[in-house]
């Protein structure tokens, strides 16, 4: 049971002299609290599995410190750090019973063997591994080879964070939705701080309280799922979360009027602190966007419309800039000419790609 | 995993299947049939029935004598080395560099043993063994040690089974080096999680996952070690006295020296017989030991 | 992957010991007979190529590299052609007697050259191809038809068997399909199979050397022909024995970053 804190921490591949631009990980400063469920999300490549590994203790940052509930870590080697962690492939000893198995950490730490025996028992009640103790670990199925490899995890009674690394990739789908659910319901039981590396949004939004989201090493924004949702802190967020993403449409701004693609708009509030000489745009999400006959709204060409199960999204263009906005399912449309009216409260304006602050907050 | 049942497929296995007819069949009958025949001089036969294996199983008789001396100098040497080079390849395998250059000059000097002729290999060994030309042996005796394996039945032994670990412990080191290549990195990292240490590392995940490259190791030192011909017959000849004459030594000397046919005939079956049966046991005792559920049987008859 | 501590020390002792007896081998090749006899010298003293020279302007000693080149040639081109097939058909089908067959082919392997000398000789003495490397060549079929089979199997056994019910649904033939579509799949095998064919041929002697008296003496056997009346030639003998590891040694250089896959068998 732990807080995990980051400070100025940073890593790069090729050692601390690389330039900085070039690090897995930029410098970051951050809190974990003990008991959250997080989930970092992010494109391959993005530095996620990096900082696992980090506070895991694969890898020794190239600078900055970690500490676990206040005690520094940095150095110290992983089997002294209480972390379990479930990789994307299961690791089961082919050799060992699923009992042994599950033993097989508490052993290593030279534990009676009638206290392994007895947590073992007690873990394999949790994840339901009681009827397959005595099977030989190899046969089982990919989904009971992850839990065990959870529950090498939980078996130490001392574990401070559990790491999943995108720990579902190998699950058939139908099992995926159960594994997740027993995860849920496991954080809630056992107050323990569990951070779930993925790419696939809907995992994320389903498991964690706190969404991290990262982008070329750096987190660009974390927070609640709807926080995300509704207030992207930056265009990536923007347009990785939700499906489909958010919409940016390159635009002026002069007091309450937006000017997109020679046309205008007026806007619920004021931008005072937009820095001059910015690339400005518009963001606006498709559910929040409505294709309508008008006469009112800004002027589109729709190329084409999708039915996407939940709901009709239609492709449009606003002269030159592609974007997505919801059609109802009674609208019907002739030709290709339309117009969009847009929920003005849900509006956000970036500028570089960050969100600027409006007047009222 | 169900393959479908058709016999037409055995239209594909024909022409393998009558080469190895002509390359086996044949001349293993040409061998039954000198084991029950006894031969003078010209090509003239005898019928000898089962006289030979009589002969042959009987430590009392002169064959027989030779017989057993000779397989049990055989059953020694391949005990010495399966017990030398496995484990030697085992830990050659673990200490090969991870990436880099290094690894391509390590495997290339590790294989070159298994790519020289036999006779080669004898010839190498027994120069480098003489104490007049040889490296070894005149280093060896410059150090007092009295060392001549032309002379002494220790030293001819040693030089023999230095010679051989020398030629074929690169082939497990090999054989595990690509069973170790096909752990995931994913597998040390949990190992370290779970805090094991570097012998659990080797317990758990590096012997499991060499098991099967290790059978087939095991098995084909075993074949090869016994059968052994030509690098003994280049170094010793099979001396000094009988001391390293191995049974395919025996085969050779009987039927070519001698051209005793049928003895030589009656010992190669009996021979080959013994070679087949101690395969199937280690084989046997090595698959049973490990019954995994799902995976295929045939994977280590080599 | 995770290694031993001490490892470089290791591994550096035990490649160092995998050298020595072929430095020394080099050393004397480069040395005159009358260094060699009088006296042990780490390295030439006065070297020389001489030793090389002769082997490679005297026919009867090139001619034995040739001998050996083109039997062993041969009998990986047969190995692999004949075991191609036959791996297909372990691999994918059920057949009357189909393990017992896999089983018998194998044993094959774990039959003691001695013991087939003799019959060897009078085989190929019937059938008139006795002293060509065709009779070395097939008698080499003898474990390398077997073993091929056994590593091609491997590999195909890792080829789903959906990619030939596609290619049949799509209207291929069975050697159209074989050529173009599995064969490429396999390329890896069928290089490994190749590689082990070319090596168990080219180091096998006792077979190859009865087989042969003069026409097809591979070169192996030829070096016994340094033991003249003057005595032994031994840097004639031991410039011959360096020339036989250069073309293992050229097939490995080519294959060195495919030996760890390739040791796989297929079956890891």
């Amino acid at each position: 049971m732990a807080r995990i804190d980051f400070e100025a921490l940073a890593h790069s591949y090729a050692g601390a002299d690389a330039a900085p631009e070039s690090y897995a990980l930029k410098e970051m400063t951050m809190t974990w609290r003990q008991g959250g469920a997080y989930a970092l999300l992010g494109p391959s490549g993005c530095g996620k599995t990096t900082l696992l590994n980090i506070i895991s203790g694969l890898i020794t940052p190239s600078s900055g410190r970690i500490l676990f509930d206040g005690e520094d870590v940095t150095h110290l080697p992983t089997e002294k750090r209480n972390i379990a962690q479930v990789f994307q492939f299961p690791v089961i000893y082919d050799t060992m019973t699923v009992a042994q198995n599950l033993g097989f950490p508490l052993k290593n730490r030279k534990l009676a063997p009638d206290k392994i025996a007895q947590r073992v028992a007690e873990i394999a009640d949790m994840l339901d591994l009681t009827s397959v103790l005595d099977r030989k670990a190899t046969g089982l199925t990919a989904d009971a080879k992850q839990k065990i490899s959870l529950g090498r995890g939980l078996v130490r009674a001392d574990v401070a964070a559990i790491l999943f690394d995108e720990p579902l990739t190998v699950i058939d789908p139908h099992l995926k939705w159960q594994l997740r659910s027993k995860l849920k319901a496991l954080h809630r039981a056992l107050d323990m701080t569990m951070i779930y590396v993925t790419h696939d949004q809907t995992e994320a939004l389903t498991f964690a309280d706190t969404i991290i989201v990262m982008h070329d090493g750096r987190i660009v924004q974390s927070g609640r799922p709807a926080d995300l949702f509704e207030q992207p802190e930056h265009t990536f967020v923007g347009h990785f979360i939700g499906s489909p993403g958010m919409n940016f449409i390159p635009a002026e701004i002069d007091g309450t009027v937006a000017r997109l693609a020679g046309q205008t708009l007026s806007l619920a509030t004021r931008y005072p602190s937009i820095p001059a000489g910015t690339k400005v745009e518009l963001g606006i999400r498709p559910e929040f966007a409505l294709l309508t006959h008008g006469p009112d709204g800004l002027r589109v060409q729709v190329d084409r419309i999708d039915n996407t199960g939940r709901a009709r999204i239609a492709r449009v263009r606003l002269g030159g800039c592609k974007m997505s906005v919801t059609v109802h399912n009674y609208m019907t449309l002739a030709g290709s000419d339309a117009f969009v009216r847009f929920n003005l409260s849900k509006i956000h304006i970036y500028a570089d790609s960050k969100r600027v602050e409006s007047a009222h907050g | 995993m169900d393959k479908p049942f058709d016999n037409r497929a055995w239209l594909l296995v024909l022409p393998a299947f009558l080469i190895v007819v002509f390359t086996a069949v044949i001349p293993l009958m040409t061998v039954v049939n000198y084991s029950v025949q006894d031969t003078f001089g010209n090509n003239q036969f005898f019928w000898n029935g089962v006289g030979w294996y009589k002969e042959l199983l009987d430590p009392g008789s002169e064959l027989g004598g030779r017989f057993y001396a000779s397989l049990g100098r055989n059953f020694i040497f391949s005990a010495i080395i399966l017990a030398l080079e496995i484990p030697l390849g085992i830990v050659v395998a673990l200490s090969m560099p991870r990436e880099g250059w290094t690894v391509a000059a390590t495997l290339v000097i590790l294989a070159l043993p298994l790519l020289i002729p036999w006779n080669v290999v004898g010839t190498i060994w027994q120069i480098f063994g003489r104490s007049d030309i040889g490296l070894l042996g005149a280093a060896l005796n410059a150090i007092g040690i009295n060392y001549n394996y032309v002379s002494n039945p220790f030293d001819a032994w040693a030089t023999i089974i230095v010679m051989d670990v020398w030629h074929w412990t690169s082939l497990v080191a090999l054989l595990c080096y690509a069973g170790l290549k096909s752990i995931p990195d994913a597998y040390y990292q949990a190992a370290r999680i779970d805090g094991a240490s570097r012998w659990a590392v080797f317990r758990a995940i590096q012997l499991p996952k060499m098991s099967r490259v290790l059978l087939i190791a095991v098995l084909l030192r075993f074949m090869d070690s016994f059968m052994i011909y030509t690098e003994p017959f280049v170094v010793t000849g099979g001396g000094p006295g009988n001391s390293t004459t191995f049974v395919s030594i025996e085969v050779v000397k009987i039927a070519l020296g001698q051209f005793d046919l049928g003895k030589a005939a009656a010992l190669s079956l009996v021979y080959n017989l013994i070679v087949l049966i101690v395969c199937w046991v280690f084989y046997t005792v090595m698959t049973g030991q490990r019954a995994e559920p799902g995976h295929r049987a045939e994977g280590g008859a080599a | 992957m995770s290694t031993l501590p001490g490892r470089r020390l290791i591994l550096a002792a035990f490649l160092v010991f995998l050298m020595l007896p072929i430095y020394w081998l080099l050393n004397m090749s480069l040395k005159t007979n009358n260094e060699i006899v009088t006296g042990l010298t780490l390295w030439p003293h006065q070297p020389t190529l001489a030793n090389y020279t002769k082997i490679f302007t005297d026919a009867s000693w090139y001619s034995g590299y040739i001998n050996s080149l083109t039997y062993v040639a041969i009998n990986t081109a047969i190995s692999i052609t004949l075991a191609l097939p036959a791996a297909y058909a372990f691999s994918r089908f059920r057949f009357l007697g189909d393990k017992h067959l896999f089983f018998w082919l194998l044993s094959n392997r774990m039959a003691p050259p001695a013991v087939f000398a003799l019959p060897f000789f009078n085989l190929y003495s019937a059938v008139g191809l006795f002293d060509t490397p065709w009779a070395v060549a097939l008698a080499h079929c003898l474990f390398n038809v077997p073993l091929a089979i056994w590593i091609l199997e491997g590999f195909m056994s890792g080829v789903p068997r959906e990619i030939d019910e596609t290619a049949f649904l799509d209207g291929y033939s069975f050697p159209h399909f074989f050529a173009r579509i599995f064969l490429p799949l396999i390329a890896s095998g069928v290089g490994v199979s190749a590689f082990f064919c070319f090596m168990f041929s080219w180091v096998e002697l006792l077979l190859a050397r009865t087989l042969t008296t003069v026409n097809a003496k591979p070169i192996a056997a030829t070096m016994t022909r340094t033991v003249s009346a003057a005595g032994m030639d031994w840097g004639l003998l031991a410039a011959a024995g360096v020339l036989t590891l250069v073309p293992g040694a050229l097939v490995i250089w080519f294959v060195r970053n495919y030996i760890a896959r390739g040791f796989a068998l297929g079956r890891v």
